[in-house]
């Protein structure tokens, strides 16, 4: 394909700006070489720093409709891929028969005619390839999947083709924009990740994170803004089992703002400590530090 | 360029990053719609392409680093007197008072003066002059000599000692708390105190690009590369790894052992059929008019071993204790029961400190402090904790134990009292030896381990987590 959707880096910042989305170079950057280079981009990182988030931005940025494929265990390829219709190829059967009774149709006429596009069920990835508009296909957590089902991503995402045995090979009518998101609770294989642009999202830096945070709750005030920042920052440098989400610092901000607080002291910190750790354990160890002046 | 390429390339490999040829087609297709003077953007393009995994970002970053940012023009030591006279003006308004005396930018400034410079940097946060301070710093502090075959490190330590940071944080902290009258509370103490740290932090990287950066110009890229390269977090020895390396594996680990738990969960539901299972099949018969068309298997029931840990927490091996025992607990769903013990001369039962702790470390760091393992002097005696060992426990050990020792058998020429290992082979399933180091130095010196390890089922040379994981691994 000639054209491409994206001008330069820059421009993709900006436009993912526009939709709320704070890009930093690294992101940006991906984006942009996953159009150029017509490859997937596998995000990678901890939970809640906005890997699906991103995918749905590109998507309402350029436009595109999304085609999500929620990975779990068990997944397989009449979920992910295709189906034929049992159902209505039975039926198209049986009113073969009633229609010529007498039954004088050749069978390979109607073995043709059942395993035909009519009778096919498209599921998201096979979907994602046969749409005619802009798509931008997201496969979410593809580590849940054994590493069996990984193989069904491959042909799709290295060709942007599906091959049907009974319909021959199906090729993509435009490249899709696909992202994979993992949470790392497993290795992927290596096949997949040389197929993919590969982006690690980490916690936002201090400034990054203040702008997300001012950008997506309203009614925020930048003092506030700067505190709340700076005391999850503060949080993830202990040790923790599960360390705050840029999600979870948003609820939290929303939180402060419903309660009307501008000024967090240590008593409110720790009062509402529950919305940014999900961890009793974590909780008491955060409220125990947050109350010590730090010295470690 | 492509050379250039190349030659990074092959640095990435030798650092242990698997970088297949595709990646690299990718990694040169990549740059080719990349503006090439936007440095970052560079970054990132060969960064997608060819580092896949999130542990080798720091080893990808430090050969980029190497290999690019110290080979633009403007980056030549002797064009840097361009560079410092810019730097010099904006020093100049921020010292006012100064601006006269002041010829030669920061050459001719005392000690003093650069110590207040810096002080009054890191207050504002200023980055352009952190650079030039950590400029002006190794230049005055590192002493370094072209051709010195020193490491960076001891230019680093010697910048850094002069440059007195903790003081700096000491005073930064002292300012704070003056400027706000009437005292802070707690958190805003603390929450100034990490904005400080972080401030530092970035101050300690200037001064070590600064170095690197000198040394690069002085031996060349490739040469630099070399001694820069650094073992993945996976691959760090556990026996020797630095501090910061140690915090590291501490981080490193819990990831490990949740993707351990994961696979071995799995291996577990989607493991080898066993025999028919008679009743399933005829059950599911029905559905097909009473013909058994689909066979039911049983599934063979998991054994699930009971694991004894028997560990030296002697200093030398401690590190490496730590970690197997963080490790084994951190995947104790898979066994029916853990107890473990730690000994030094003396040997304790530490099982009850891990009950009903949610934290691992938490317990690990009690039986440091806590566990009753020393007996005379302190100095490791395999013998004597094996002989209690089995006085007291040893008919505990059944059939369903698997019994693993940790230690490097350095036993200090006591008795090594073997016929332990040999009674509990007999009795246990299975009794398996880890050893932290490395092959090489078994049975050198006071290391007896193939007097243990010749009643044992298995000898292991386990010297970092991918070892370790690998092991714990075929426990199951």
């Amino acid at each position: 394909m000639a054209d491409h959707r994206f001008e330069s880096v820059p421009a993709v910042r900006e436009s993912l700006q526009s939709v709320n989305y704070l890009a930093d170079e690294g992101i940006s950057g991906v984006v942009y070489l996953a159009d150029r280079l017509q490859k997937p981009i596998l995000v990678e990182g901890p939970a809640g720093t906005g890997k699906t988030e991103l995918a749905k931005s590109v998507a309402k940025m350029t436009g595109a409709r999304l085609i999500r494929l929620q990975c779990y265990e068990g997944l397989d390829e009449s979920k992910a891929l295709y189906e034929w219709n049992y159902k209505k190829q039975l039926l198209r059967i049986q009113a073969q028969r009633v229609v010529e009774e007498g039954g004088n149709g050749k069978w390979t006429e109607i073995e043709e005619d059942i395993f035909s596009d009519e009778f096919l069920l498209t599921r998201p990835l096979l979907e994602a390839i046969t749409a005619t508009e802009p798509v931008v296909l997201l496969i979410d957590e593809v580590d849940r999947v054994e590493v069996e089902t990984e193989a069904l991503l491959l042909e799709i995402l290295s060709d942007y083709q599906v091959s049907i045995p009974e319909l021959g090979t199906i090729e993509a009518k435009q490249i899709p924009l696909v992202f994979l998101t993992s949470n790392n609770t497993r290795e992927l294989s290596e096949a997949l990740k040389r197929r993919c642009l590969y982006l690690h999202l980490d916690y936002p830096t201090l400034e990054r994170e203040k702008e997300i945070v001012l950008t997506r709750v309203p009614d925020v005030s930048d003092h506030l803004a700067d505190q709340i920042v700076r005391i999850v920052r503060s949080i993830r440098s202990m040790e923790l089992k599960k360390h705050p989400s840029v999600s979870e610092t948003l609820d939290w901000a929303r939180t402060l703002v419903l309660l009307g607080i501008e000024n967090i002291d240590a008593e409110q910190a720790k009062d509402t400590l529950h919305i940014l750790l999900k961890y009793q354990s974590d909780i008491t160890k955060a409220a125990k530090e947050l109350s010590t002046n730090g010295s470690r | 360029m492509l050379d250039l390429l190349a030659g990074f390339i092959v640095e990435l490999r030798n650092a242990g990053l698997p970088v297949s040829l595709t990646e690299n087609l990718d990694a040169m297709e990549a740059i080719k719609h990349i503006p090439l003077e936007d440095r970052d953007a560079f970054k990132y393009a060969l960064a997608a392409t060819l580092v896949k995994n999130n542990g080798h970002w720091k080893t990808f970053e430090t050969v980029f680093e190497v290999y690019f940012s110290m080979r633009g023009p403007h980056y030549k030591i002797s064009d840097l007197d361009a560079d410092d006279e810019k730097l010099a003006e904006m020093i100049a308004e921020m010292m006012g008072q100064q601006q006269n005396q002041q010829g030669g930018g920061m050459e001719g400034m005392t000690p003093e003066e650069l110590a207040e410079m810096l002080y009054k940097a890191m207050l504002n946060a200023d980055q352009a002059m952190m650079r030039a301070i950590a400029r002006q710093a190794v230049q005055r502090f590192s002493g370094m000599e072209p051709g010195r075959p020193v490491g960076g490190t001891y230019y680093l330590y010697r910048t850094l000692r002069n440059l007195d940071l903790d003081g700096v944080l000491e005073r930064l902290m002292q300012e704070a708390q003056n400027e706000a009258d009437g005292g802070m509370t707690d958190l805003e103490e603390r929450l100034a105190k990490d904005e400080y740290e972080d401030r530092i932090d970035k101050m300690k990287k200037e001064v070590e690009a600064e170095i690197r950066r000198r040394l690069v110009a002085d031996r060349g890229a490739e040469a630099m590369a070399k001694t820069l390269r650094k073992p993945l977090p996976e691959e760090v020895d556990f026996m020797h790894a630095s501090r910061e390396e140690l915090t590291m594996l501490r981080r490193a680990i819990y990831p490990l052992t949740r993707k351990l738990a994961v696979r071995l969960a799995r291996k577990r539901r989607h493991g080898r059929k066993g025999p028919l299972d008679f009743r399933n099949t005829v059950r599911h018969s029905l559905s097909y008019g009473g013909v058994p068309a689909e066979p039911k298997f049983k599934y063979p029931r998991p054994s699930k071993p009971e694991i004894v840990i028997i560990a030296d927490i002697s200093g030398s091996v401690a590190a490496f204790a730590r970690f197997t025992l963080q490790f084994v607990y951190a995947i104790s769903s898979q066994f029916s029961k853990v107890r473990s013990f730690v000994f030094i001369d003396g040997i304790d039962e530490v099982t009850s400190y891990f009950e009903g702790v949610e934290d691992v470390m938490e317990a690990v760091h009690r039986i440091n402090t806590e566990a009753d393992v020393i007996w005379v002097d302190g100095h490791s005696d395999y013998g004597h904790a094996f002989e209690v060992f089995w006085s007291k426990w040893g008919k505990e050990i059944t059939k369903k134990s698997t019994v693993i020792f940790l230690g490097d058998a350095r036993n200090n020429y006591h008795a090594s009292q073997a016929w332990v290992v040999k009674e509990i082979e007999q009795r246990a399933r299975h009794v398996y030896w880890l050893n932290p180091e490395p092959k090489a130095y078994w049975d050198t010196g006071d290391s007896i381990v193939s007097e243990y390890g010749s009643h044992c089922n298995g000898v292991f040379e386990c010297r970092n987590l991918k070892q370790l994981e690998k092991f714990v691994e075929q426990l199951t």
